[in-house]
């Protein structure tokens, strides 16, 4: 094989956790090499170890046979590994034919010469049949024709290999194949090209190779007629076919009255609109690719995202979830994705993060007496086991788990009928992981009722009373008492939609 | 009429509608005459705001400008009273030093991670305090060389005069107008104002930019500050006391964006102009009080941001939901 | 930990301070005499807490709005927009209490407006504020009608020049004024709420937090303490001048608020803090002229003392003093 970029053990450590151990990735000239993997599998960490936006902590890179190790993205563009995000990194203020040129305008008295500089970029795009007006701003396009604009701009500084990031995640159907046309030909022009998508159709339409990772690890990979979909995606969750499978949780199935029921709710651009019934002590679990509509689905509910159609009952009577706010009201409450941004209030202490949520629900003028607070911050604390050295440690200093169980207990001291837990055991480290699922299950024997969105599907399988998966935004199949199983979860998502983009 | 160019537009138009209701109202006011003096009178404020709407595309704000000014007028009449340089060294003189300031300003900001704000403040009690060590007392500024700046003059059509420093003014705007709509450095400074993290990732040097920035409107700030000395025959430390509001007034009514990234440099000259002829008309009036130009330039920034915000929100709009689509799959969490 | 963590996180100001009287005190040895005379404190200590007052009325609105990341630069406007209506009502012969009251709700008035336009418009809070900042002195002016007004009611001018236990009225108005609010943000949930926001919106929003509500709220109470500020320069002076009255207070407010170690990125806060800052900034002007140091030198130490501060508090010095924060705690003092 005539490998353009050899990638060997890389490594790349994180305090406290090990982002990418050892991983591989060899490109061949002229192919196109699907990188798949869910979230925190470490796809965009070997990225960024690749085009030098960060430093890579072990391993080897050869670029046609020699090592290298760029010190930046200009650098690693210098060197031929030019790199396309999803959202688009040009400039939106600037024209076409600024973007394109930014750097090496050509001039004239000192001045950009501003005719030769349209003529230079029309022609770069000629070669990608996109025939516009270069002197408007780019934003005045839509995002497939800067999606192009960008790539014509990674492939005119750098030669060997482009790496295209979720290229796809926002175009339509006819954008897509006008996309592939070009990576296509890109492709038969020798460059060596990493696509990275969670639309699994795609890539089977496009890629020849793909590499698999997960946890930062190899899992496999292989000439993509030799992996089908299903092994894939039990390569991307981790599950193994031939593994036995975990003993379902066996429980009266829930027929108790429904906590929350929801009718043809949805959002347009976030996710179709679906039926939902959770009933009174239910989990129901939420199982999808990266991008299936799975988050979406949970921050409609929750009035993050006001819904645009159908309507909501929340314990049997008729609610507007126009904000979490009112979501709060109606007895509901949500542990975010990604506790970062969404969940934790760092510079703040655990207490006044447990307290948050029910702080605000009564409102400024009724706080909760200090005493109060300490007693219920101490119950929390011993309850979910938090790791802290006193009660007013800031938040962001704690590690993954604990902020899990901190956030957690914010919700939990509200007394909540319906949870929704999106990826509740995500980055956190097995001994806490175990403890949330205990968690779980113990509030559901409790009366709550939850909605559990996870990618660890042996985990969804063993506790959920119900399954629903989702994909391209929609609701495709509900498995509920002895049909959940791993396997037929993977077989759902597996199974191929009406419409496959032809390749 | 792309969006971008809607605030010019914009601005042109109401320069054009006021003028026309204050020319109904007191014909004189449509002369050569009028626009000279409206030129002359503003010729320091348009100098400092063309250097201002180069901050503010960066995406920054420079508060010192106004002392800066002030500076420059003490420094002018101290020197040509204790010195026995020419009038046009200690101009040169001047230039570099409020260069070199705004360029120290830049490397702070750029260096110290610190807010524009915060730095351009210190920078602007830096100057004033400067001014003030230099002298308290106003400077009266006399020499044959600035005479003949003051009287030289181009008698246009209808006995208006355009004088020297309108006409430094005007060449001020050209110029800058070409370096940031026509050069690569403008282009840099645009990368910088609208996103300076893609700035960066598509090789833009923020840095050396920022600090070019400051430095550029220490540049303009020393000029006007020249042009203020040679209008007033005077160096006051307490002169020009909130010149840099004025300025970025006329940059947000001339249709620059106040976050960056977008903005036309001679809509800072109509800007400008419009402030003027608000005083102009309450001159010609002469029932109207003083305090109207303040209320009314506060309705104009208003109308200005509002309109800004609803453009950006339009732009943005579909953009917004594709990347609320995209955020999902965007989330890499770097750390457990 | 040794300190009560409300002291620890005001230690450094009050060391500042306690640095610089003691320098003031050596080059001016009378700098801390207090004496009574007519029933009042006489002194430069007295000096310093009386003169200080605008600033610091104004730097415990000024903490709270930059605690939740926003900035008010209109504060100083709003002042000349308050003793213009105050001065208007009294000369027009409305009783003070009246009077007082009309003052304050044009201040919280002016704090709605720019809440509204940041919260609601989402406008960047420089930008919103200085709308308000351009245009109020001239809604100041046409209150007053250009005219410097004066007036003569005995009530209304003690605000300014009256003493009660020999205390000088405007030190006891902000003191009162700053118990007052912290009492209220430590009795109600107000500063926790404003944390939450000002740290990190998003979560707070999540968790049910109504942080449109809650930024209007600070803006509005900056706008209150403008008025407070206004109406002591006005009843000083016996006279609304719309505008000189708080000319460039808010770049003092901003300072004072720095000064006293608050992030303008938002977050934690100590209004106490940001009230050492307020009286730092005074010292220094009124130990200046004490040391016998031309005035014109004031600007040029304020510069510096900026500079040094910035330096503190740059983003890139943080991971230095990363561990004191850490060890930051407790609710706002």
């Amino acid at each position: 094989m005539d490998a353009v970029l050899e990638a060997r053990g890389i490594t790349k450590l994180f305090p406290g956790t090990v982002a990418l151990d050892a991983v591989d990735l060899v490109l061949a000239r002229g192919e196109v090499h699907a990188l798949l993997g869910e979230n925190g599998a470490g796809k965009s960490t070997l990225i960024k170890c690749l085009t030098g936006a960060y430093a890579r902590d072990g391993g080897t890179v050869l670029l046609d046979g020699r090592p290298v190790a760029p010190r930046s993205t200009a650098d690693a563009q210098a060197l031929g590994i030019g790199t396309v995000y999803q959202e688009v990194n040009l400039l939106a203020n600037l024209t076409v034919a600024e973007n394109l040129m930014l750097g090496r305008e050509p001039r004239r008295l000192g001045l950009t010469n501003r005719r030769s500089a349209c003529r230079e970029a029309a022609r770069m795009l000629a070669d990608y049949d996109l025939d516009i007006d270069v002197t408007r701003p780019l934003d005045a396009y839509s995002v497939a024709v800067q999606q192009i604009v960008a790539i014509a701009r990674a492939v005119s500084l750098s030669d060997k290999v482009l790496i295209l990031d979720e290229p796809t995640a926002s175009l339509d159907a006819a954008e897509v194949e006008r996309l592939f046309g070009i990576v296509r030909r890109l492709r038969d022009r020798g460059l060596a090209i990493v696509f990275i998508s969670h639309f699994l159709d795609q890539v089977y339409a496009i890629s020849d190779r793909l590499t698999v990772l997960r946890n930062g690890r190899n899992v496999g990979g292989g000439p993509v007629t030799e992996v089908d979909r299903l092994a894939l995606i039990n390569m991307m969750l981790g599950h193994d076919l031939a593994q036995a499978e975990s003993g379902h949780r066996t429980r009266a199935p829930g027929n108790g009255p429904p906590a929350a029921q929801f009718h043809d709710f949805g959002r347009r651009g976030r996710v179709e609109p679906f039926d939902l019934t959770v009933r009174k002590g239910e989990i129901v679990g939420l199982a999808g690719l990266l991008g299936s509509g799975r988050t979406e689905m949970a921050e409609v509910i929750f009035g993050i995202d006001g819904h645009d159609s159908g309507t909501a009952e929340v314990s049997g009577t008729a609610r507007r979830l126009d904000s979490p706010r009112a979501a709060i009201r109606a007895g509901m409450g949500f542990c975010p994705e990604d506790r970062k941004t969404d969940g934790i209030v760092a510079d703040l202490g655990v207490r006044e993060n447990m307290m948050l949520a029910l702080q605000a629900r009564r409102g400024w003028t009724r706080p909760v007496a200090r005493r109060e607070q300490d007693r219920m911050v101490a119950d929390y604390i011993r309850r979910l086991d938090v790791r802290t050295p006193h009660v007013e440690k800031p938040v962001g200093e704690l590690s993954g788990g604990n902020q899990q169980k901190v956030i957690l207990a914010r919700w939990l001291l509200m007394n909540p009928g319906f949870l929704i837990l999106d990826e509740p055991t995500r980055g956190i480290d097995v001994g806490a992981h175990a403890e949330i699922i205990r968690v779980i299950e113990e509030l559901c024997d409790r009366g709550m009722s939850l909605l559990v969105i996870s990618s660890e599907l042996d985990e969804l399988a063993t506790y959920s009373d119900r399954v629903i998966v989702m994909r391209d935004r929609r609701q495709v199949a509900e498995l509920a008492g002895a049909e959940v199983s791993t396997g037929a979860i993977v077989s759902a998502i597996a199974a191929a939609p009406q419409q496959r983009t032809a390749p | 009429m792309s969006a971008r160019l809607l605030p010019f537009a914009v601005t042109c138009a109401i320069f054009v509608l006021a003028y026309g209701l204050a020319w109904l109202q007191f014909p004189a006011i449509l002369s050569t005459r009028v626009i000279g003096n409206l030129l002359t009178d503003n010729a320091y404020l348009g100098i400092v705001a063309v250097g201002m709407t180069v901050v503010i595309l960066s995406g920054g704000i420079d508060l010192s400008v106004g002392a800066v000014i002030a500076f420059s007028g003490v420094f002018i009449g101290v020197m040509l009273r204790d010195t026995g340089l020419h009038p046009y060294a200690v101009f040169l003189l001047l230039l570099a030093i409020t260069t070199l300031f705004g360029l120290a300003m830049g490397a702070v900001i750029h260096l110290l991670e610190m807010p524009p704000f915060i730095v351009t403040l210190a920078g602007m009690f830096m100057a004033r305090g400067a001014a003030y060590v230099l002298s308290i007392d106003s400077i009266p500024i006399r020499h044959p060389a600035i005479e003949a700046i003051q009287s030289a003059y181009w008698l246009m059509p209808g006995k208006g005069r355009l004088t020297l420093i309108a006409g430094l003014m005007l060449l001020t705007v050209a110029a800058v107008t070409l370096l940031i709509h026509r050069s690569p450095f403008g282009t840099r400074v645009m990368a910088v104002g609208g996103d300076a993290r893609t700035a960066r990732l598509l090789g833009v040097d923020v840095g050396r930019t920022t600090v070019a920035v400051y430095g550029l409107s220490g540049f303009c700030a020393g000029l006007a500050g020249v042009v203020f000395a040679v209008y007033t025959s005077a160096g006051y430390s307490l002169a020009t006391v909130g010149t840099e509001l004025d300025a970025i007034a006329a940059v947000v009514i001339g249709g620059t964006l106040l976050t960056g990234g977008s903005g036309f440099v001679p809509g800072t000259l109509i800007g400008v102009l419009i402030m003027g002829l608000i005083q102009t008309y309450i001159v010609f009036d002469g029932t109207l009080s003083s305090w109207w130009t303040k209320i009314v330039i506060g309705m104009l920034l208003f109308g200005f941001v509002a309109l800004q915000k609803g453009l950006v929100q339009l732009r943005t709009g579909d953009r917004a939901a594709r990347r609320r689509a995209a955020r999902q799959s965007g989330r890499h969490r770097a750390t457990a | 930990m040794t300190l009560p963590a409300g002291l620890a996180r005001i230690l450094p100001m009050l060391a500042t301070l306690a640095l610089l009287v003691a320098a003031i005190s050596l080059v001016s040895p009378g700098f801390l005499d207090i004496s009574v005379a007519n029933g009042r404190l006489y002194g430069s200590p007295i000096d310093v807490l009386n003169r200080g007052a605008p600033v610091a009325l104004l730097a415990i609105g000024m903490t709270l709005v930059i605690a939740t990341g926003g900035i008010d630069l209109s504060v100083g406007a709003v002042m000349a927009i308050c003793g213009a209506v105050a001065a208007k009502m009294v000369t027009l012969g409305y009783p003070l209490p009246l009077t007082l009251l009309a003052a304050l709700a044009t201040g919280a008035a002016c704090g709605l407006w720019n809440g509204l336009l940041v919260s609601v418009l989402r406008i960047q809070p420089i930008i919103a504020t200085l709308i308000l900042m351009v245009a109020g002195r001239g809604i100041a002016q046409l209150v007053t009608e250009g005219a410097i007004l004066t007036f003569s009611d005995p009530g209304f001018a003690f605000l300014g020049s009256g003493a009660i236990l020999s205390v000088p009225f405007p030190v006891l108005l902000w003191t009162a004024a700053a118990v007052g609010t912290i009492l209220v943000l430590r009795r109600t949930a107000l500063g926790f709420l404003i944390e939450a926001v000002g740290v990190n919106a998003r979560a707070a929003y999540r968790a049910g937090v109504n942080t449109r509500a809650t930024i209007i709220a600070v803006y509005v109470v900056s706008g209150l303490c403008a008025a407070l500020a206004g109406l002591v320069v006005t009843a000083d002076i016996r006279g609304a001048d719309a505008n000189n009255a708080g000319l460039w207070l808010e770049l003092d407010a901003i300072l004072a608020v720095v000064i006293g170690g608050n992030s303008l990125l938002g977050g934690r806060f100590s209004i106490v803090a940001s009230l050492i800052g307020a009286m730092i900034t005074q010292t220094v002007n009124t130990g200046i002229l004490l040391a016998g140091f031309p005035p014109e030198y004031n600007l040029l130490i304020k510069a510096w003392i900026v500079l040094v501060i910035l330096l503190v508090q740059s983003p890139r010095l943080r991971p230095l003093l990363a561990r004191r924060r850490a060890s930051r705690q407790g609710t706002p003092t």
